[in-house]
C-alpha cells in the first residue's frame, strides 16, 4: 500500500483502519527509532487481526516489526526497555481488555519512570489498542477502560473521532516524549472521513472545536463525538445551536478549551461510551461546575453506557450502550431547564 | 482441624476406593530456637568442565543442577573455570566487596539513628554484583534488584551520590521521589530499581533487543531474587529471551530468603532455579555466588555466548542473605540465629581474601590496612553527604513535585502547583 495520499486516482476519503495504518507506515519512514511489536502483527501472520499493521513487516523488516508471544506484560515491558535504549516503540495490545495484563508495566513503570528517576529518563512509548461495544464481542473484548489510565499521573490517553484525527493523533503519540495510550474503535473502523495531510502531527493535549455553536456544549471523545456531529446538524434545523468539543486527548485534559466553550454556551452535556459511574465524564463535569457554577444555565449532564458488564446479546448490548437518542434527550433537557427559569 | 472434618461427604469419598487427596506445604529445615542445619545442602562433588560458549542447550542441562566453583575449601583453584585473573584485578574485586560491606554497615547505622527511614544491606552477597560488574563492560546496561549496590560501587560511582539518595537530602538526584536505596544512575548504566519485583527482567530483554537492532555492542544484564522467579515477568522474560535469542544475562540471586519465606516457598525444594531455564530452551548455570572467581567466570561465559549470537543465559547465584531483608525486618522471627555463619559456602570477602593470601598476593596486615582505609573513605563520604542534610532536615521544595510527571507541565498541574502557593 502506498502512503502517498494526494494522487488524483485515490478517493477523497479514507477509513479509520487506513488512517491508523498510514500513520504507522509514515512514522516508521520518518524515524528509524520507531519499532512495532505485538501479537500477530507481522505480514506472515496476516498483518494483524484488523490488518492495521499490514505491509509493515514486509516494508520495514521483522527486526522492526515483530510478532510476539502472547505476553502482553512482556510486550509493554520490552517496549519500555527498548525506549530506554533510544527507541520509540509502538506496542500493540490486540484488544483493550487484554491491557489489564500489562497494568504493572504501564502504571508502575511507563507512567512513573520520568518522575521517579528524577527526570533522568523517559519512556516515549505508544500503546495502541482497540475496543468498543456494539460489535457483539462480549464483556472481555469491548471495554472502554480509558478512565483507568487517565487516572494515572504521567500517562497520556488519546481517542480519535475521525480518520484524519486518527492519523495525526497517532503520529502525535508516537513522537511524544511521554507514554501514550492510543485507543482505536473497533466498531467504526470501516467508516470514512477526509484524508489527512501526510506527516501532519496533531499535538497532544489540545481539544478541538469540531463544530461551533452557541446554545449548548457537547463534550466528548471518540465514537460519541461522531454521533454528536450528526445530532448537531439535525438540531440546527430546529434552531438549536450545538457546539461540539472533541477532546482528542482525554488526559491531560484541555480544561481551558472546555471551560471557554461552556462559558459561552452556559450548558454542557458530557458524553462517553464507557460506563457512567466514575468515568471521565464525572471529572469533566466536576471541572466545569467548579469553575463555572454561577454561569451555568442548567446542570451539567452526562450521557454514558450502563454500569454493567458489556453483554454479548445484541439486544442486551444495545440496551447497555449509550445511544445517540440519549445525547439528543440530554441536549433538550439542558435547554428545557432554561425555559423553566 | 483435619481436612476431613471440613468435608461432610468424606465418607462418600472414602467409599470411592481412593485415598483422600493431599497437598504439601514446604517448611524450612530449621526455625528459631533450633540449631542451624545445612546438612541438606549437598555440594556437588563432580566438577563440570567449562563448555564451549556455542554448546547446544541440550549439552548444558547438567550445569543447571550442578554448582560451578573455582575457589575450593582450601582457598585454592579447583577447576578449569579459573578465569586466570591478574592479582590486581582480584585485589580490586576484594576492595569493592569490602567497600560495599563497610558502606552498608554505615548506612544501616544511619538508619538506626534516624538519618533515613529505610535501608537494605547485601551482606554475604557482595561477590555477585562486584564480580559481575567487573565481568561486564562498564557501559553494559544493568537492570538490578535492590541488593546490587555493589554494581555501582564496582563501577566507582560516588558514594556521596548514593548516600544523598538514601538521605533524601538537597543533593538527592531522585528529588525526594524514591524510596531510600532505590538508586538510579543512568550514567553508570544502572537502571531505576523497581518496587514491583521482576519488571526489570522484561525491560532488560527489550533493552538488549533494541541494542542489537541498533547494531550496538552493549549487552543488558538483569537481576532478580529467588522469590521473584514466581512472578510472571520472570517467565515472560525467559520466553522472549529464548524466542528472539536476546543478548541478555538473566541472573537469579538465590539467597535462600524472600523476606521471611525460605526459597522452598518459591519452588526451590523441587528443583533448582537455574533449571527454570531448561524448559525454555535456555542454558542455566548454577554458580557458587560466594565465590568471586566462579561468579566472574560464569558471567564471562554467558557474555561470550551472548556476543556470539547464541542469546541469553540464566545464571542462578547460590548464596545466603546473611543480614535481615531490610532495616524493617527481624530475621530472628523466622530463622535460627547464627545461621549465616554456618553457610557451607562461607563468606565471599573472606574467601577471596584467603585465596589472595594463599597465592602470596595479600596479607592480614594489608587487609587490615585496606579495611581502615575504606572505613575512612566511607566516613568521609558520609560527612560530606550529611552536610547536604539527612532525612527530613533539608527536603526538596514541593514546587518540584509537579516536574517530570510529563515532559511539559500540563494545565491542571500548573493550577495545582499554584494552589500550593508556588
Amino acid at each position: 500500500m502506498s502512503a502517498v495520499i494526494d494522487t488524483a486516482a485515490k478517493p477523497e476519503v479514507i477509513t479509520f483502519t487506513e488512517a491508523f495504518s498510514r500513520a504507522l507506515h509514515d512514522a516508521m519512514e520518518m524515524d528509524p527509532a520507531v519499532i512495532t511489536l505485538g501479537e500477530d502483527i507481522g505480514d506472515e501472520e496476516g498483518g494483524g487481526i484488523f490488518k492495521v499493521t499490514k505491509g509493515l513487516s514486509t516494508k520495514f523488516g521483522t527486526d522492526r516489526v515483530k510478532t510476539t508471544p502472547i505476553s502482553e506484560q512482556a510486550i509493554v515491558g520490552a517496549a519500555i526497555g527498548a525506549s530506554l535504549a533510544g527507541m520509540r516503540p509502538i506496542a500493540e495490545i490486540m484488544l483493550m481488555n487484554f491491557i489489564t495484563v500489562p497494568m504493572d508495566q504501564i502504571v508502575n513503570h511507563a507512567a512513573k519512570l520520568r518522575f521517579m528517576s528524577g527526570g533522568q529518563t523517559h519512556v516515549p512509548i505508544t500503546i495502541r489498542t482497540r475496543t468498543g461495544a456494539g460489535a457483539g464481542t462480549g464483556g472481555q473484548h469491548s471495554d472502554m477502560l480509558e478512565a483507568w489510565f487517565a487516572h494515572v499521573a504521567g500517562m497520556k490517553v488519546v481517542v480519535p473521532s475521525t480518520p484524519a484525527d486518527a492519523y495525526g493523533l497517532l503520529l502525535g503519540c508516537i513522537f511524544d516524549n511521554d507514554p501514550c495510550l492510543f485507543i482505536e474503535d473497533q466498531l467504526t473502523r470501516t467508516q470514512t472521513g477526509p484524508v489527512p495531510v501526510k506527516g501532519e502531527i496533531i499535538k497532544l493535549g489540545k481539544a478541538h472545536i469540531a463544530r461551533e455553536g452557541t446554545d449548548v456544549s457537547v463534550i466528548g471523545y471518540g465514537r460519541p463525538v461522531r454521533d454528536a456531529m450528526v445530532l448537531a446538524e439535525k438540531l440546527a434545523a430546529e434552531g438549536i445551536s450545538v457546539e461540539v468539543v472533541d477532546l482528542r486527548t482525554v488526559s491531560p485534559l484541555d480544561t481551558e478549551t472546555v471551560l471557554k466553550s461552556v462559558a459561552k454556551t452556559g450548558r454542557a452535556v458530557v458524553i462517553h461510551e464507557a460506563p457512567r459511574s466514575f468515568g471521565c465524564g464525572a471529572e469533566i463535569a466536576a471541572r466545569i461546575q467548579e469553575s463555572l457554577y454561577s454561569e451555568l444555565k442548567a446542570p451539567v449532564l452526562r450521557v454514558a453506557s450502563r454500569d454493567v458488564t458489556v453483554p454479548f446479546s445484541r439486544v442486551l448490548e444495545a440496551a447497555y450502550l449509550y445511544q445517540a437518542s440519549g445525547i439528543e434527550a440530554a441536549i433538550r433537557q439542558t435547554l428545557e431547564k432554561r425555559a423553566a427559569r | 482441624m483435619s481436612s476431613a472434618s471440613l468435608n461432610p461427604e468424606a465418607s462418600v469419598a472414602a467409599d470411592s476406593g481412593h485415598q483422600p487427596l493431599r497437598f504439601y506445604v514446604p517448611e524450612p529445615k530449621c526455625r528459631p530456637g533450633s540449631a542451624p542445619d545445612f546438612s541438606g545442602i549437598q555440594l556437588p562433588t563432580e566438577v563440570l568442565p567449562r563448555p564451549p560458549v556455542d554448546a547446544s542447550q541440550d549439552q548444558l542441562h547438567a550445569y543447571a543442577y550442578g554448582l560451578i566453583r573455582v575457589l575450593g575449601d582450601d582457598h585454592k583453584i579447583i577447576d578449569e573455570w579459573n578465569p586466570q585473573l591478574d592479582a590486581n584485578v582480584l585485589r580490586k574485586g576484594l576492595r569493592s566487596m569490602l567497600l560495599t560491606r563497610i558502606y552498608d554497615q554505615r548506612m544501616l547505622r544511619a538508619q538506626r539513628t534516624g538519618k533515613t527511614s529505610f535501608y537494605m544491606q547485601c551482606t554475604g552477597e557482595e561477590a555477585i554484583a562486584v564480580a559481575q560488574a567487573m565481568a561486564l563492560e562498564p557501559d553494559d546496561m544493568c537492570f538490578p534488584s535492590y541488593r546490587q549496590q555493589g554494581l555501582l560501587i564496582a563501577r566507582e560511582w560516588p558514594l556521596v551520590d548514593m548516600m544523598c539518595q538514601v538521605y533524601n537530602n538537597s543533593e538527592d538526584r531522585m528529588k525526594g521521589r524514591q524510596l531510600p536505596v532505590f538508586y538510579s544512575a543512568k550514567k553508570a548504566g544502572f537502571f531505576s530499581i523497581s518496587g514491583n519485583l521482576g519488571t526489570q527482567f522484561v525491560q532488560a530483554v527489550g533493552w538488549a533487543m533494541a541494542s542489537a537492532y541498533k547494531g550496538d555492542t552493549r549487552l543488558a544484564a538483569a537481576w532478580v531474587g529467588d522469590g521473584t522467579t514466581a512472578e510472571a515477568d520472570f517467565h515472560y522474560a525467559l520466553t522472549f529471551a529464548a524466542v528472539y535469542r536476546v543478548p541478555v544475562l538473566l541472573n537469579v540471586v538465590n539467597n535462600q530468603w524472600a523476606i521471611s519465606s525460605f526459597q522452598g516457598i518459591a519452588g526451590g525444594e523441587v528443583t533448582t532455579f537455574a533449571a527454570r531455564a531448561v524448559g525454555y530452551g535456555l542454558p542455566g548455570l548454577r554458580v557458587d555466588g560466594n565465590d568471586f572467581l566462579a561468579v566472574y567466570a560464569a558471567t564471562k561465559w554467558a557474555i561470550a555466548r551472548a556476543r556470539a549470537g547464541m542469546g541469553a543465559t540464566v545464571i542462578e547465584l547460590y548464596t545466603y542473605r546473611a543480614a535481615a531483608h531490610s532495616s524493617s525486618d527481624d530475621p530472628s522471627g523466622y530463622r535460627p540465629e547464627g545461621e549465616g555463619a554456618l553457610w557451607p559456602l562461607g563468606d565471599p570477602i573472606e574467601r577471596l581474601k584467603q585465596h589472595l593470601i594463599a597465592i602470596g598476593e595479600w596479607s592480614q596486615e594489608q587487609h587490615d590496612a585496606l579495611t581502615s582505609e575504606l572505613t575512612e573513605e566511607v566516613k568521609s563520604a558520609g560527612k560530606e553527604a550529611e552536610s547536604f542534610g539527612t532525612l527530613g532536615s533539608k527536603g526538596t521544595s514541593p514546587s518540584t513535585m509537579f516536574d517530570d510527571v510529563y515532559k511539559e507541565l500540563p494545565q491542571h498541574l500548573r493550577r495545582q502547583r499554584q494552589q500550593l502557593g508556588y
